[in-house]
């Protein structure tokens, strides 16, 4: 159920998103999700592809900082309601969330969703036992 | 009508003016060989001997003193006199390692508010003035300097320090202030909450004497329109005393230099060479009267120039230009002494690299001051909230280094370009 993200650095610049897709495209890379944070000054790319341990190569090479995090991708039905009971859960074992994005996956009604909390081990215990499979 | 606070110097000849000077130097230099170390080693390996020093134009004999000199000396190095004949300490602005501190006896304060007191009344000033002092207090010279010279004019002296904008213009249209003393921007941003509140018609300010950081002609046009006052320029440094080393006149085309205490050369940076007047160059002080803390032959870095042309306020003191540079790259920013090295030390500290931009501009005439620095791979984190407390982190150390907060922005890494040469480390678009 955890999975590699891939972090980006991205300064507040014309161009920025270019360059970076544009790399992991030339390796052949497929982005499946790809959510950015974003303050005044600089933005933190998050992305979930096919070969995270390769594009971070890649990225590196091509002058970016970037990391990978360790996060929970889940798999959920593509239904009103699904994400709200996944909520419901965490929020009743008082699970905080870093942050959370979701998106429609390849298998057809299916979603996912993409968590990063603190203590992902337990995270995903809870999961398991009401019983969540992991995207992938 | 011009008035002056102690005309018989104010207005000396050449002649009387030279007179004075020969027999100060001669003095002054048997003081700092007797009493400070550096100055009397310095001359031994100089091969110089105070009776080399019969007048003013043997000067040239001695050796020049530098900021690193004096923060190699610090605290007690250069200090001329016992510490139970000091009474004031005053300080540099702001910056972890490299401070001075300057040491004054009750006589170096009189002379030095009488120094100021000669700017006050050449702006207008008299003792039924209202002297608004906004200039910072404390170890910064620019607050007692002015107090100490509106008391000795006997204007009534309002302390007021930099800050707390509204009290400011409470007290001012209150209390009649007629005579503002604080940082040309400062007076700008005055200016500005003064006509925002509708209270121009309530003020009586006359004249500003304005100092402590480079300003342009355009920024003396600007505040005199806004405020209705004439605008004259100050200058000073800590090293050698504080404000009034100079001051400007009602002719405001440069500052008179109090040259019976504090005697100015013009050198050529490079090759340390006297150069003759009206000649650009680095402007040299040597303390002709100062007790505790006299600094010989001291390079201030400031380029200027020096000149004697008749003056149609009447003194004969010698007029040094406005400021145009630096010889080192010190930036002066809203009043305070950054130095580059300074900010690399700190990004190095926090465990950044040393590739970084400091971009400093001014608007609506306040100085911004922008360091650009390339992200670190270690401080990079998916979550913007660990990012941005290390960002925190890195402002409070250059704040505490600096005395004053930049504006931080991480860039990508390998964005600063990297020199062969000399790096471009700063970029001042600062039109002054």
């Amino acid at each position: 159920m955890i999975i590699d993200q891939l972090s980006v650095f991205s300064e507040n610049r014309a161009g920025m998103l270019a360059e970076i897709t544009g790399q992991l495209a030339e390796a052949a890379i497929d982005i499946e999700a790809l959510t950015i944070a974003d303050t005044a000054e600089f933005g933190v790319l998050r992305l979930i592809v096919d070969a995270p341990k390769k594009a971070l190569t890649v990225l590196k090479g091509g002058g970016f900082v970037a990391s990978l995090t360790p996060v929970i991708a889940l798999k959920m039905k593509n239904e009103p309601g699904s994400l709200a009971t996944i909520a419901k859960i965490l929020a009743d074992a008082e699970v905080s969330i870093e942050y959370l994005y979701a998106c429609v996956a390849r298998e057809e009604g299916s979603a996912f969703v993409v968590l990063r909390v603190e203590d992902a081990d337990a995270t995903v215990a809870l999961l398991t036992a009401k019983g969540y499979e992991g995207y992938k | 009508m011009s008035s002056y606070y102690q005309e018989k110097i104010e207005r000396a000849s050449r002649d009387e003016m030279r007179a004075l000077q020969d027999e100060r130097i001669v003095k002054q230099v048997q003081h700092v060989y007797k009493n400070v170390a550096p100055y009397r080693e310095k001359m031994k390996e100089k091969g110089v001997e105070p009776g080399d020093i019969k007048s003013i134009d043997d000067l040239g004999k001695l050796p020049f003193t530098t900021k690193d000199d004096l923060r190699d000396g610090y605290p007690y190095g250069y200090l001329a006199m016992p510490l139970a004949d000091c009474v004031r300490i005053q300080s540099t602005s702001g910056t972890t390692g490299k401070r001075v501190v300057a040491f004054y006896t009750q006589h170096d304060i009189d002379l030095w508010e009488d120094c100021c007191a000669r700017s006050i009344v050449a702006v207008g000033g008299t003792k039924d003035d209202v002297v608004h002092v906004s200039y910072g207090y404390g170890l910064f010279t620019g607050g007692p300097g002015l107090n100490g010279g509106s008391h000795k004019v006997g204007s009534l002296t309002l302390p007021m320090s930099s800050g707390l904008t509204e009290r400011q213009i409470q007290f001012m249209t209150d209390l009649g202030s007629t005579i503002l003393c604080c940082t040309p921007s400062y007076a700008a941003m005055m200016a500005e909450t003064i006509h925002a509140e509708g209270l121009i018609d309530d003020i009586k300010l006359k004249a500003g004497i304005f100092g402590a950081e480079a300003w342009s002609e355009e920024m003396r046009r600007d505040i005199e329109k806004n405020l209705r006052i004439k605008a004259y320029d100050i200058y000073g440094l800590t090293e050698t005393t504080g404000p009034g080393v100079s001051y400007e006149c009602s002719e405001q085309t440069g500052m008179h230099v109090n040259e019976d205490h504090f005697y100015p050369e013009i050198i050529d940076p490079d090759t340390l060479e006297l150069l003759p007047e009206d000649s650009k160059g680095e402007i040299v002080f040597t303390n002709l009267t100062k007790e505790a803390f006299p600094l010989m032959r001291y390079r201030t870095r400031d380029i200027t120039r020096l000149t004697r042309k008749e003056c149609s306020c009447g003194r004969t003191l010698v007029k040094m230009a406005k400021p145009m540079g630096r010889s080192d790259d010190m930036l002066i920013i809203r009043g305070v002494n950054v130095f580059p090295s300074q900010i690399e030390a700190v990004l190095l500290g926090q465990g950044y690299q040393a590739n970084y931009v400091i971009i400093v501009d001014r608007v609506n005439h306040t100085d911004t001051f922008e360091v650009q620095v390339e992200m670190p791979e270690h401080i990079f984190s998916d979550e913007v909230r660990k990012i941005e407390k290390s960002e925190g982190e890195l402002l409070l150390a250059m704040r505490s280094v600096l005395g004053i907060s930049p504006k931080v922005r991480l860039v990508a890494p390998r964005s600063i370009p990297r020199s062969e040469g000399k790096a471009v480390r700063v970029i001042d678009k600062r039109k002054i």
